[in-house]
């Protein structure tokens, strides 16, 4: 399993990126013991069929890597969930985009941690792509509510994200919404 | 810090990256984020890399960009470094310390970490210890 709830979400917003989405979006709801996160995109979606597949660490689509037999995104969502007194939900339409639930029990001693969110920010703000995303992220025990928009903030950044320059801003820009 | 200050920032800073990009002299840092590159820390990677690139001041000539699992799994996280008139390498198993010393020694002092690349340049090139 992944050694935070961080960099799970940012393995199944990757996969929004290459299922070609446009729009995505994240909502991370933090309460003193429980962490409910969304991510919902427009991408190329999954059939019944296939969604069934992806469950399953043994399958793969084999495009990215031919011969490969493995594929640990999903599972790696499921077996946390199960774990440790979560939940999980994936709901896909082909063409039309797929939404995952995940929702995680923080006072279950076997939660992994949920890591550092601002670092999560960028790393999936800073994907190859064009693709817009809009993050919430609302934290009651930090008293944290903020929002952030990529095409707002690339265009803020002069149309790119990629350059060391834009991203060390990015990073003061997002550490500058958790005060 | 709102958008419009974010957007004076990046204004005032100098329009370097644009020139060296068409010039062709940008360095480029790929750090492989598949599921393999997240399981070994590669956002750890990132992060150490973003930090290193403004304290040692490089920010206006390189690129940080992501990319999927480069099928090194086994030695995640991979790094791919990319300097003009450097032959373009794959680091592997870079943690915090390693990517310090990419920085230090590939990027800044020119010179490539040979025990630590795990693909492409030709066995001639590299000297193994």
């Amino acid at each position: 399993m992944h050694y935070t709830l961080c960099d799970m979400i940012a393995d199944i917003t990757a996969n929004s990126v290459e299922a070609g989405a446009t729009c995505i979006a994240l909502e991370c709801i933090q309460t003193k013991d429980a962490f409910n996160v969304t991510v919902a995109d427009n991408g190329k979606g999954m059939s019944s069929q296939t969604l069934m597949r992806a469950k399953d660490p043994f399958y793969t689509d084999g495009k990215k890597h031919p011969g490969r037999k493995v594929g640990l995104g999903i599972p790696f969502l499921i077996q946390t969930a199960e774990e440790t007194d979560g939940f999980w939900d994936i709901q896909s339409v082909p063409g039309k985009g797929t939404k995952v639930i995940m929702g995680f029990n923080l006072a279950n001693i076997d939660t992994p941690p949920v890591g550092n969110l601002q670092d999560l920010f960028l790393d999936i703000l800073t994907l190859p792509g064009n693709y817009d995303m809009d993050i919430h992220r609302k934290d009651d025990e930090a008293k944290l509510d903020y929002k952030l928009n990529r095409n707002e903030l690339k265009d803020a950044l002069g149309g790119e994200l990629e350059s060391a320059g834009s991203q060390i801003l990015l990073r003061k820009f997002i550490e500058s919404q958790e005060v | 810090m709102t958008l419009e200050e974010l957007r004076k920032m990046r204004n005032q800073m100098k329009t370097e990256v644009e020139k060296r990009e068409t010039a062709g002299k940008t360095i480029q840092i790929i750090v492989g984020m598949g599921t393999c590159g997240i399981a070994s820390g590669a956002k750890d990677t990132f992060n150490t890399f973003l930090k290193l690139i403004e304290e040692k001041g490089l920010a206006d000539r390189v690129m940080l960009r992501q990319t999927g699992c480069m099928g090194l799994c086994a030695h995640e996280p991979t790094v791919e470094v990319v300097v003009p008139e450097m032959p373009r390498v794959i680091y592997g198993d870079v943690k915090a310390d390693v990517a310090k010393e990419i920085v230090e020694q590939h990027i800044i002092g020119k010179k490539l970490l040979d025990n630590l690349i795990i693909d492409k340049p030709a066995a001639d090139i590299i000297t193994k210890k």
